[in-house]
C-alpha cells in the first residue's frame, strides 16, 4: 500500500496557502445538496459541524451524551495555544511551529505541524468573536501564560476551564446552525459502525441509547472526531464514556491506524487512591507555572512537608533541568516523577506521588493572586484529596492522559478510506511522539474550524456519489453484525463484570505499555491481551437487554474494542525500537536517562492495518521528511 | 486523605422507564471507603446488584470532575447532595457517617421527564440556547483578538457567569421548574461583551419565548437555583436577564 500524505509542494510557509488555492471548490448552491455525517461534538467535531453548516452543508452531528455540549473536550484545564505574540517576547509562526515539532520528537509531518502553527491566531480571532471570556489583563488586552516546553508565553486561558469555554463558543455556533435547520443533532447515539459503499464511507449505524434501536444514516463523507483511546488503560484522566469504538471500527474496515503506542502520560494528576476509583484527576501543568515539584533527599522521609527543611528537599526538575525547570515536557516531567518515586522518594500513603508546592508564589504573589489563577482547581483538589493546597503542597502524579496515536489521514485530513475523515484526538496527525500541553485545543480547532471547510470541499467535488439507501447491503451486514455482538455479550451470563476486566486490561497495560517500556515486558502484554480477552468472551457477565438503556451494553461494547486495540498498542511499541517523546523504550535511552532516538531506522510514522483479530497487523511506513528543522537530540537543560 | 469505611442503607429510585411506575428500593452496602466519591460508591453497589444479575441503576455521569454537567440527583432531598458548590460527582463519602440512611433520587421536575432511574431528560435546556445562546459570527471573518479591549472586570463577570455547567440543577431545585438562572447566566455573559451586543435584544426575546414554549416556569425570587447551584452562578445574573429583557420591550417599542 502506497500512503501518499498529499503534502503540498513549495517552501513551507506557503504550502497551506497554495494548497488552498488548488483545491477544488463547491459551489454555493452545490452544498446543500450535500448530507455530511459528523461523529463526536467535542472541539473538533463541533467546530466543524458548526464551520461546515455555515458553508451550506447539511450535518447530522452524533454523540454519546444527552447534549453535544458534555463532551470530553469540556474538562480541558490549562489553555490553548497561539502564536499571537502579544507578549513581545519573541514568538511567531515559526517558533510555535519549532517548539511544536520538536516537543513531538521530530515525529510528526512539518507540514501539518506549521499549518497548525498558521491558523493558530485566526482560531483566538474567532473564538473571541464567539464570546469566549479569555482571561485579560488590565488594558483590556487579552492575557496569556506560559506551558511546558515553551519558552514564551503564549497560552491563552480562560481560568481553569479554557475547554469548556471553548468547548461552549463551538456549541453555541451550533446551536445557531440547528436553529437554522443545517444540523440536525442526533445526542445519546453510540456508532455501532461505519457503512462503506464501493469502496467509500458512506453512511454509519448507531445505537440509540434511550430506546436501544439500532439506526441508520446515509451521507456523502463521514467525519470521525470521536477524541482519544486513553481508557484503554481504564484508569486516566479522560472522561468516563470515552472510547475507541468508531476509530476502531474503521480500522476494521481498512482505515489505517498510526503510531497507535504513543501514549502520554500526564505529570501533575492527583495520585491513584483506592480500587474503586473510576477516574484520574488532571492538574492543569498551568500549574508548575508557579508551583514547584520537590521530594525529600532522603528515601523513605515519612516527615510532613512543612517539617522539611529547605535543604532537605530536592527540587529535582528545577536542578536538572536549569533552563526550563519545571516547565519540561510532559513525558520529561513524568519520567522524572517516576524515577524519584522508584528510588523511595515518594511521599503520601503509597509512595507514589511528589510534592507540588505553591508555598514560594504565595510569598511572591499573595494567595488571591494564585486563586484568580487557580483557583477552581485548587477548589477540585480541595474536594478530592479533603487537604488545602493553599497551605499544604498538592501531592501528585503521572497519570494516562491523551493519544497522539489515532487514525492515519493525509494533509487533508482524510484517511485511507475515501471520504472518511478523521480530526482532532482521533487523528494522529501534528503531535508526533508527545503532545505539548494546550496543542490539542489548538488542534481539535484547526481542524474543525480552518481545515476541513477547505478539504471536504475537494473531496466532494472530485467524486461521483451515488445516492446510497438505508436498506443497502452494507447495512443490513454491518446491523446484524453489531446485533449478533450485542446478543452475544448479553448471553454469556458469566461471573465477572465488565469493569473488572476493564480494570485487568488497564493493569496489563500500565505495567508493561505505560511510561516506560521494554521487549520482554511487551512481549508478556502480548500474551496476557489475547488471554484477558477470551476470558471476556466467556466469562463476563452484562445484565439487561439490547432494545433498552442498557449502559452496562454500553460500556461492555466499548471494553470489547479495547482488548483489541490494546494488542495493536503493543504490536507497536514493540516495532518501534526507539524511544522517542512518550513513548520510552528502555532499551534507547542516553547515558542521562533521556529518549534516545534512533533517526535511521525510525523517522517514519508506523501506520497499521488490519488482518483479522487473531492475526498480527500489517506495518506500513510513511517516511517523514526535514527540510526545515535540524533533527536535534531533544534537551531542555 | 484519613480514609475510613462506613456502612450506609441506600433508598434509591428505580423507574424502568418514562412512562412505568417508579419506587425506592433499598440496599445496604458496607466498606464503603469515605474517600469514594458518591458515585464511585454507585459504582460499587451496581457492580454488587451485576453479580447478582440484577439490574444496576442507571444514572447519568462522565467527567466525574464537576464540569461536563453530566451528572445529577436528588440526595436527601437536596439537588446534588448536602455540599454546596458540588455537582454529584464530587461529592465524596466522606460528608456521610457510618450507619446512615441515604435517599437517593432522580431530578424532579416538570421540565426534566425521566428516562429511567436517574436518567432525566434535559435537553430544554439546549432548545433555550439554540433560541438565542450563541452570537452570530461566523468562521473565518473574525477581527483581531485584541482589537476590541475589555476590561478585567466585565471578562471576568462574564465569566462568571459563562462558569455554567447546564446541569439543570436549577431548574430541578425551583419549585416553578424555572430555567432563569441557566438562561440569565448565557444572556447576562453575552450582554457584557462588546461582541454580544448586537444581538441582545432578539436574543433576550427569543429566550423568554422558547422557556415559555417548553413549558419552564417563571421566577418567583425563592433563590433554591443559587443555593443549590454547583458552580454557584449569581441570581444578580437574573437581575441583569431581567433589565435586558425590559430594554428589549423598549427598544422594541421604539423601533
Ligand atoms: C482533564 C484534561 C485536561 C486537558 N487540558 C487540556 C488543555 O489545557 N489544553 C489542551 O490543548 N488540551 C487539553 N486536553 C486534551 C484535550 O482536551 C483533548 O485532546 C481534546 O479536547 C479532544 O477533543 P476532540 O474533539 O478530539 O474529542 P472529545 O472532546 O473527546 O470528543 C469526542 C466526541 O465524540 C463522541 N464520541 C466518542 N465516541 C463515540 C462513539 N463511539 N459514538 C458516538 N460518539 C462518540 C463524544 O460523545 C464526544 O462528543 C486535556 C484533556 C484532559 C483529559
Ligand atoms: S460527571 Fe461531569 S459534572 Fe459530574
Amino acid at each position: 500500500m502506497h500512503l501518499d500524505a498529499k503534502i503540498p509542494s513549495g517552501p513551507l510557509a506557503e504550502k497551506w496557502d497554495k494548497h488552498k488555492f488548488d483545491l477544488k471548490l463547491v459551489s454555493p448552491a452545490n452544498k446543500r445538496k450535500f448530507n455530511i455525517i459528523i461523529v463526536g461534538t467535542g472541539l473538533a467535531g463541533s467546530s466543524a459541524a458548526a464551520s461546515l453548516a455555515e458553508l451550506g452543508y447539511n450535518i447530522q452531528s452524533f454523540c454519546i451524551q444527552d447534549s453535544p455540549r458534555r463532551a470530553h473536550s469540556i474538562a480541558a484545564q490549562g489553555g490553548i495555544n497561539a502564536a499571537k505574540n502579544y507578549p513581545n517576547d519573541g514568538d511567531s509562526i515559526h517558533r510555535l511551529f519549532y517548539d511544536t515539532i520538536k516537543g513531538g520528537d521530530f515525529r510528526s509531518r512539518e507540514a501539518n505541524v506549521y499549518r497548525l502553527a498558521q491558523v493558530s491566531n485566526q482560531i483566538i480571532d474567532h473564538c473571541v468573536a464567539l464570546g469566549v471570556p479569555f482571561a485579560r489583563e488590565y488594558g483590556g488586552g487579552l492575557a496569556t501564560r506560559s506551558f511546558g516546553g515553551a519558552q514564551v508565553s503564549r497560552t491563552f486561558y480562560a481560568r481553569g476551564q479554557t475547554g469548556q469555554q471553548l468547548l461552549l463558543g463551538a456549541y453555541s455556533a451550533m446551536s445557531r446552525q440547528i436553529h437554522l435547520g443545517k444540523i440536525t443533532m442526533f445526542p445519546r447515539r453510540e456508532i455501532l459502525d461505519i457503512i462503506l459503499v464501493d469502496g467509500k464511507a458512506r453512511g454509519i449505524i448507531v445505537r440509540n441509547l434511550i430506546t436501544g434501536d439500532i439506526e441508520r444514516y446515509t451521507a456523502h463523507a463521514v467525519i470521525l472526531a470521536t477524541g482519544g483511546y486513553g481508557n484503554v488503560f481504564n484508569l486516566s484522566t479522560n472522561a468516563i464514556a470515552s472510547n475507541a469504538t468508531a476509530i476502531w471500527k474503521a480500522y476494521q474496515k481498512g482505515a489505517l491506524f498510526a503510531n497507535p503506542c504513543f501514549t502520554q502520560i500526564h505529570p501533575t494528576c492527583i495520585p491513584v487512591h483506592g480500587t474503586y476509583q473510576s477516574k484520574l484527576t488532571l492538574m492543569s501543568e498551568s500549574l508548575r507555572n508557579d508551583g514547584r515539584v520537590w521530594v525529600p533527599k532522603k528515601p523513605g522521609d515519612k516527615r510532613a512537608p512543612e517539617d522539611i527543611p529547605e535543604e532537605q528537599r530536592s527540587y529535582y526538575l528545577e536542578e536538572k533541568y536549569p533552563s526550563f525547570g519545571n516547565l519540561v515536557p510532559r513525558d520529561v516531567a513524568s519520567r522524572n516523577a517516576k524515577e524519584q518515586c522508584d528510588a523511595g522518594r515518594g511521599v503520601g500513603d503509597t509512595g507514589f506521588s511528589v510534592y507540588l508546592d505553591f508555598h514560594d508564589a504565595i510569598k511572591r504573589m499573595g494567595e488571591d493572586a494564585i486563586r484568580s489563577k487557580y483557583g477552581n482547581l485548587f477548589q477540585m483538589y480541595e474536594k478530592i484529596v479533603a487537604e488545602n493546597p493553599y497551605k499544604t503542597p498538592m501531592k501528585i502524579y503521572p497519570a494516562v492522559h491523551y493519544t497522539m496515536g489515532g487514525l492515519w489521514v493525509d494533509y487533508n485530513l482524510m484517511s485511507n478510506i475515501p471520504g472518511l475523515f478523521v480530526l482532532g484526538e482521533a487523528n494522529f496527525s501534528d503531535h508526533g511522539a508527545n503532545r505539548l500541553g494546550a496543542s490539542a485545543l489548538m488542534q481539535g480547532l484547526a481542524d474543525g474550524y480552518f481545515v476541513i471547510p477547505n478539504t471536504l470541499g475537494n473531496y466532494l467535488a472530485e467524486q461521483t456519489l451515488n445516492p446510497v439507501e438505508t436498506d443497502h447491503p452494507s447495512f443490513q451486514d454491518s446491523h446484524s453484525q453489531a446485533l449478533e455482538k450485542m446478543h452475544k455479550l448479553l448471553a454469556i451470563k458469566g461471573k465477572r463484570t465488565v469493569d473488572d476486566f476493564h480494570k485487568e486490561l488497564g493493569h496489563v497495560m500500565w505495567d508493561n505499555c505505560g511510561m516506560q517500556r521494554n521487549a520482554k515486558d511487551l512481549e508478556k502484554a502480548l500474551e496476557l491481551i489475547p488471554a484477558i480477552r477470551e476470558e471476556f468472551w466467556k466469562n463476563v457477565t452484562v445484565p439487561g437487554n439490547n432494545d433498552d438503556f442498557n449502559q452496562s451494553l454500553e460500556k461492555a461494547y466499548r471494553v470489547a474494542d479495547f482488548l483489541e486495540l490494546a494488542e495493536l498498542m503493543v504490536h507497536d511499541a514493540l516495532a518501534r525500537k526507539e524511544s522517542c517523546g512518550g513513548h520510552f523504550r528502555e532499551e534507547s535511552q542516553t547515558d542521562e536517562n533521556e529518549a534516545k532516538r534512533d533517526d535511521k531506522n525510525y523517522s517514519h510514522v508506523a501506520a497499521w492495518e488490519y488482518q483479522g483479530i487473531e492475526s498480527k497487523p500489517r506495518l506500513h511506513k510513511e517516511n517523514l521528511k526535514f527540510e526545515n528543522v535540524q533533527l536535534t537530540q531533544r534537551s531542555y537543560k | 486523605m484519613s480514609e475510613k469505611n462506613i456502612s450506609l442503607t441506600l433508598r434509591v429510585w428505580r423507574q424502568a422507564g418514562p412512562h412505568v411506575k417508579g419506587q425506592l428500593i433499598t440496599y445496604h452496602l458496607d466498606d464503603v471507603s469515605t474517600d469514594m466519591s458518591f458515585l464511585e460508591m454507585i459504582d460499587v453497589l451496581n457492580e454488587k446488584l451485576t453479580l447478582r444479575d440484577e439490574d444496576p441503576i442507571a444514572f447519568d455521569h462522565d467527567c466525574r470532575e464537576g464540569i461536563c454537567g453530566m451528572c445529577g440527583a436528588v440526595v436527601d432531598g437536596q439537588v446534588h447532595g448536602p455540599e454546596t458548590a458540588t455537582t454529584l460527582c464530587q461529592l465524596h463519602m466522606r460528608h456521610f457517617t457510618d450507619g446512615d440512611t441515604i435517599i437517593v433520587e432522580p431530578f424532579r421536575s416538570r421540565a426534566f421527564p425521566i428516562i429511567k432511574d436517574l436518567v432525566v431528560d434535559r435537553s430544554g435546556l439546549d432548545k433555550i440556547i439554540q433560541a438565542g445562546g450563541y452570537i452570530s459570527a461566523s468562521t473565518g471573518g473574525s477581527t483581531d483578538a485584541n482589537a476590541m479591549p475589555i476590561p478585567t472586570q466585565t471578562a471576568e463577570e462574564a465569566m462568571d457567569a459563562a462558569a455554567c455547567i447546564g446541569c439543570g440543577a436549577c431548574v430541578a431545585s425551583c419549585p416553578n421548574a424555572s430555567a432563569m438562572l441557566f438562561a440569565g447566566a448565557k444572556v447576562s455573559q453575552l450582554a457584557l461583551l462588546p461582541q454580544g451586543k448586537a444581538e441582545r435584544e432578539k436574543r433576550v426575546w427569543s429566550i423568554v419565548h422558547k422557556m415559555d414554549e417548553l413549558g419552564f416556569g417563571n421566577c418567583s425570587n425563592e433563590r433554591e437555583c443559587e443555593a443549590t447551584c454547583p458552580k454557584e452562578i449569581s441570581i444578580s445574573h437574573i437581575a441583569r436577564f431581567n433589565r435586558e429583557f425590559t430594554r428589549a420591550a423598549f427598544v422594541s417599542r421604539e423601533k
